[in-house]
């Protein structure tokens, strides 16, 4: 009986070394003979290189070299590719302007790279990369979606006309019309996703190195999915086969999207490493992350909900505009499109919906996925315009939802906008959802609040989210220029310990614990005989890394199969050893056994008979015990749930307060509870993050505001409660663990939570919706302007 | 050049460094004490916290020729020589206060300040306010907030009463 | 971070020469707004010179007066038994200052020296009708802030000590920026023997400032009522992303309000 196996909350492997200042991030290492690079860097958001003169700053002290587009563009070196291709409604594909390593002639957003200076120390390429002389042509910059598509606008690419990157759609359009043109009412609401930066605490760091003797380049980055690194920066940027080039991602202190995507100073760095001949290191200043790090959300939607009198939702009919910044990070398209408009049926049964988005270019970073990707939009525009609905129609919020869900015994259950749900049941993750959050004591607690000066409201959402990502030939009908699998590798020692090879990258997750427990569940070995290996091109096969939390779906499906080829081959070498037939041998425990006697193999000494072949079937088995799988999901997962949250308002300065937050998930099989708690835990964080903190301000030209954690707001401890987690889990369908996934549940079920409560609490301020982020300002404003409109009356 | 000793975790240590150096930089580029980390550039987040003379302090706004001749402890020097972890790292991994670990040793370093400055006894609120200084994008805090609760009654000497979650 | 030399004088004689032979020298006391500014490269000081040596650390209380060294740290005022007698207002305040890190670190003297206008301390000073000590003179706190960043320190001049009256009552209410936790609005009220000051920092235009009509009322009566209809001009106030005019000059009454609750 294996203790430390599924469903155990085992303490992490990782903690120790992290514990003990013995973790092994990028800018830990430094190599023999390292350079220091620093990037020159764009102040403005669109202007025109007229020149640069580096003869200044190439003489100053300890500079190696200085390099600049020009340099990469003479010899060949390719633009920053996307992953993801959307076609527009007419069927022509996106429009995907080139996105240089280095600026050339123009630049296109505050931190757009101009040059990158290689010299002795780290300051020194600093000292050098201010004396970079550079003459720009101001062109005026657009940093909003809706000015960027207005006529006249300054063009980010001269060749994409109004900006517009793709115009889509998605869904029966005359069904849809046919639904509202039936309407007892239209709900109608406009709404604003803020714009997030992501602020890993880790920034951002390389180092790229290059042997002369071999040709081999090695680069170690702080990414999510360095296959995918090596697969894009040598293929399309650089031209550097696989075979002569090792990507490392170490440990890595937190991603959430940030660091799935090839970066142009990974490219930089690498291509420079092999004309230098020396190391180069480079490490972000936080400052630096804020305008190169990829950003999330900046949506802008209008949606209307077509209502019975009943409250049963009739039609939904979504347009969204959906800033790209100013070049396409590496699946940007997808996020506003697949990842998002596909979930607009949420956990209704919404028999008709018809969505829109235009993709759009401004002087910007650009944005891709953070943490939940597309789905928290979807999930925010959904729930709030739900609450909405119930308002207009005099309705109970949680009556209007349960109306509305698709029921426990629907599954498999087709949306009308593309996805199958496998399972499900939002019920029960609803109820269980009240009981834990006292739903029904809150009118008493609202009392008390008031006897105090205090706005007492509460909130909830109830999601679905679609993850594990993801099916390849569905992911590749819809644009992904990539297979979506997830690789595996197991090698069974001599001895009995296990080495596993994942493509799946952990970088906070704690894969290297959760894998182990799956791996010695399903082999029947102790814990600590397990060794999980991840992150290091030249040590595992190939993978397809961390986001879309599907390392347990996918990569951990991969290793499920693995381990079946393991068992067989070992039970036909115990079938061998014992002259028992394949059929009569069972593994169980960690034995191979002949059903129904007491004849018996550990498994270790299969595998020592593996590779010690001298009574083996040598004829019919190869020895060894080493198995591969790649598993490719039949379908997408889908957690889902309902998150409660409780505030209160101090009406004297806005500040809301976040009392309780509750959440009853639905995330399939958990194999680490504890681990899963943590991971809700911090999505929720961030989703708190996003609805009452979190804003990247840009100006209307496209000069960010909020340029460091001065003016960006980061959760505190003291702006976070205590957050109560539960699981109501049903099982996944088509994968072999039942597993759906955690990482994102957190981030995506929590904003609009937040906002319903807040704008419960404002019950007596006439307030139908407010976009997020919730601040103290705004909220003062509201009840402001509220205040002054009484008095006039 | 200047020449700087100090004592860094209970051993004596010098460098040469420009007076430029910053703490941090002399620790984890000098000294290859690569556990204290830099997050941020404003004084913000707090993974650089180390321990001068007793007091937390943040690495990273600190000249290293501040810190000449001072007494230094960084999270390398909080395990005992035979590994054994100091209650407060103890706690944090019983807890899973912890993911990424990047904002962890900073975490730790502050939060065995907070419990030694509170002899008297620490609340949620107490700690959550005394963690002001140190950013955790992974966690919640939740966990955090558990751990340091917990090791407040193992660093005082007293019996953790048992309570609801 | 541009490279400089670095001093550590040990008295104030020798850190004014040293500041005095260069123009370019800078003065360091707890470095928690200096550094990150160096850091940022917003300034390139030739020498810097570190006041920690100097002497400039210690609290005191001699008669009616608390005395309190220009290099001493929040965090030692904030634990002084010495200012929770004297003026409880100023120990919460210090208490209150960026975060434990900062406190362990920053100090008054080097908080008043750069009078940011987001600072805490200026209130305190300004309302209580502080004094300040230089190694030249003494300057009373109305005639010390002269806008933001700016003081009547002279090129070379040092703080060393800040002179603080008893207060019969005192506190001290901030709201704090979000992001950054820098006052927003903070506002010291203080009745000392020469009458009630009101000092505001972080809202307005010019750094720290004294409110006139809130001071009247509260000669009047020293109640949060007293204040209740008291507004205060928007047009004074900062603007930014964080909050307009109108809602900074909203918060001077709500944190006066609680302050005065609290004094």
């Amino acid at each position: 009986m294996i203790v430390d196996g599924i469903g155990a909350s085992v303490k992490r492997v990782e903690d120790h070394r992290f514990l003990s200042g013995k973790g092994h991030y990028t800018d830990d290492m430094n190599r023999p003979g390292q350079t220091h690079a620093v990037f020159r860097r764009s102040d403005s958001p669109h202007a025109r290189i007229k020149s640069i003169d580096i003869a200044a700053a190439s003489k100053m002290a300890g500079v190696v070299a200085i390099f600049t587009g020009a340099d990469l563009a003479a010899e060949g070196v390719g633009g920053v590719p996307c992953g993801w291709q959307i076609h527009n409604k007419d069927g022509s594909p996106m429009a995907e302007p080139m996105h240089p390593v280095l600026a050339i002639d123009k630049v296109r957003h505050v931190g757009d790279p101009i040059a990158m200076v290689v010299a002795e120390t780290k300051q020194q390429a600093k000292d050098a990369a201010e004396a970079i002389n550079i003459e720009f042509e101001e062109l005026g910059g657009i940093s909003d979606v809706r000015a960027a598509i207005a006529p006249g606008a300054p063009l980010v690419h001269d060749d994409v006309a109004s900006n517009v990157c793709f115009d889509w759609h998605i869904g029966d359009k005359a069904a849809t019309e046919a639904a509202f043109a039936n309407a007892f009412k239209i709900i109608k609401l406009d709404l604003t996703n803020n714009r997030l930066v992501p602020n890993a605490m880790e920034p951002r760091a390389a180092i790229s190195e290059y042997d002369i003797s071999s040709g081999e380049y090695t680069l170690h980055t702080t990414s999510q999915n360095p296959h995918v690194i090596r697969l894009l920066m040598g293929a399309f940027v650089l031209h550097i086969p696989e075979h002569k080039l090792r990507v490392v991602a170490p440990d890595v202190g937190g991603g959430f999207g940030s660091k799935i995507f090839h970066y142009a100073e990974e490219a930089a760095l690498t291509w420079a490493a092999a004309k230098v001949l020396r190391p180069i290191k480079w490490t972000a200043d936080r400052s630096e992350s804020f305008i190169t790090d990829a950003h999330g959300r900046d949506h802008v939607s209008h949606a209307e909900l077509a209502v019975a009198e009943d409250g049963k939702f009739l039609g939904l009919r979504v347009e969204t505009l959906a800033n790209m910044g100013a070049y396409l990070s590496t699946f940007a398209p997808s996020v506003p499109t697949y990842l998002s408009a596909t979930l607009l049926a949420g956990v209704y049964t919404t028999p008709a919906i018809y969505a829109q988005v235009k993709a759009v270019f401004t002087h910007t970073v650009p944005v891709d996925a953070y943490r939940g990707a597309g789905r928290p939009e979807a999930t925010f525009l959904l729930e709030r315009i739900v609450d909405v609905a119930a308002r207009d129609l005099g309705m109970d919020r949680v009556e209007i939802r349960r109306k509305n869900f698709i029921p426990a015994d629907a599954f498999p259950y087709q949306t009308p906008i593309a996805l199958q749900y496998d399972s499900g049941d939002y019920q029960t993750t609803l109820r269980e959802c009240l009981r834990m959050a006292d739903y029904d004591g809150f009118e008493a607690r609202r009392k008390a609040a008031a006897a105090k000066g205090k706005l007492r409201g509460i909130g909830m959402s109830t999601y679905v989210e679609a993850c594990g990502i993801a099916p390849s030939a569905v992911a590749g009908a819809l644009g992904a220029r990539a297979g979506l699998y997830e690789v595996a590798n197991i090698r069974v020692h001599p001895t009995g310990s296990v080495t596993v090879f994942t493509g799946a990258h952990s970088h906070g997750q704690g894969h290297e614990t959760t894998f182990a427990q799956l791996v010695a569940d399903q082999l029947g070995i102790p814990f600590n005989q397990i060794e999980i290996v991840h992150g290091d091109t030249s040590k595992v096969p190939f993978g397809m890394g961390t986001y879309g939390s599907r390392s347990l779906s996918v990569g951990g499906s991969a290793m499920v199969k693995a381990m079946d080829k393991i068992i067989l081959k070992g039970r036909k070498i115990a079938a061998h050893l014992m002259e028992a037939s394949l059929d009569d041998v069972e593994f169980k425990d960690g034995k191979f056994t002949v059903t129904g006697t007491d004849k018996s193999k550990a498994f270790a000494e299969i595998s020592l008979t593996a590779y010690v072949p001298h009574n083996y079937p040598i004829e019919e088995l190869e020895p060894g015990l080493e198995e591969t799988a790649f598993y490719d999901p039949k379908n997408f997962t889908y957690p889902g749930g309902c998150h409660i949250c409780e505030v209160e308002i101090d009406p004297n300065t806005g500040t809301v307060a976040v009392i309780n937050f509750t959440a009853v998930d639905d995330v399939g099989r958990v194999i680490n509870p504890m681990i899963v708690e943590g991971q809700v835990q911090g999505g929720i964080a961030q989703g708190i993050g996003q609805a009452l903190l979190e804003h990247a301000i840009y100006d209307e030209s496209g000069q960010l505001l909020s340029g460091s954690m001065m003016d960006y707001t980061m959760p505190r401890a003291d702006d976070l409660p205590n957050i109560l987690v539960g699981t109501e889990s049903t099982m996944c369908t088509h994968n072999p663990l039942g597993a759906k996934g955690v990482g994102e549940v957190g981030a995506i079920g929590s904003p609009p939570a937040v906002i319903n409560a807040v704008v419960d609490a404002l019950r007596d301020y006439d307030v139908r919706h407010l976009d997020m982020p919730a601040t103290p300002a705004k909220i003062w404003g509201i009840i402001n302007a509220h205040t002054l409109k009484m008095a006039a009356e | 050049m200047p020449q700087i000793s100090l004592t860094v975790n209970g051993k004596p240590a010098s460098a040469e460094v420009e007076s430029r150096t910053l703490l941090v930089e002399l620790l984890r580029e000098k000294l290859h004490l690569t556990g204290t980390h830099v997050g941020c550039d404003t004084s913000q987040c707090g993974a650089c916290v180390v321990e001068v003379d007793g007091k937390s302090v943040k690495s990273c706004t600190m000249l290293a020729v501040q810190a000449a001749g001072a007494h230094v402890t960084t999270i390398e020097g909080l395990a005992s020589a035979d590994g054994k972890l100091h209650p407060m790292q103890e706690m944090f991994r019983e807890h899973h206060a912890l993911q990424c670990g990047y904002c962890t040793p900073g975490m730790v370093m502050s939060a065995i300040d907070l419990v030694n400055s509170h002899p008297d006894g620490l609340s949620e609120e107490q700690i959550r306010h005394g963690l002001e200084g140190n950013i955790c994008r992974c966690t919640g805090y939740h966990n955090i907030v558990k751990a340091i609760h917990a090791a407040w009654f193992v660093m005082h000497g007293k019996e953790m009463p048992i309570a609801a979650e | 971070m541009y490279d400089f030399s670095y001093h550590k004088p040990g008295s104030v004689a020798d850190a004014v020469k040293m500041l005095g032979a260069d123009g370019e020298a800078k003065a360091l006391a707890g470095g928690m707004t200096f550094i990150p500014v160096l850091k940022q490269r917003l300034n390139k000081p030739s020498a810097v010179v570190d006041l920690s040596a100097a002497g400039l650390s210690g609290i005191k209380l001699e008669g009616d007066k608390l005395i309190i060294g220009a290099m001493t740290t929040h965090a030692t005022v904030a634990s002084s038994p010495e200012v929770k007698k004297a003026i409880p207002a100023l120990a919460h305040l210090a208490n209150n200052i960026g975060d434990r890190q900062v406190r362990s670190r920053g100090t008054i003297g080097g908080s008043l020296a750069n009078n940011d206008p987001s600072a805490c301390y200026p209130s305190a000073v300004l309302a209580l009708g502080a004094t300040i000590h230089t190694n030249q003179r003494k300057v009373a706190a109305d005639d010390y802030f002269q806008g933001m960043f700016a003081t009547a320190l002279e090129p070379g001049e040092i703080i060393t000590a800040v002179e603080f009256p008893m207060a019969e009552r005192a506190a001290y209410a901030k709201f704090p920026n979000p992001a950054s936790r820098y006052a927003m609005v903070g506002v010291f009220v203080a009745k000392t023997a020469k009458g009630v000051r009101v000092a505001v920092t972080g809202a307005g235009q010019n750094g720290v400032f004294r409110h006139a009509a809130m001071e009247a009322a509260l000669s009047t009566s020293f109640t949060p009522d007293a204040i209740k209809s008291v507004t205060t001009p928007a047009d004074m106030m900062n603007a930014d992303i964080h909050g307009s005019a109108a809602y900074r000059a909203h918060l001077v009454g709500v944190m006066a309000a609680r302050a005065v609750a609290a004094a």
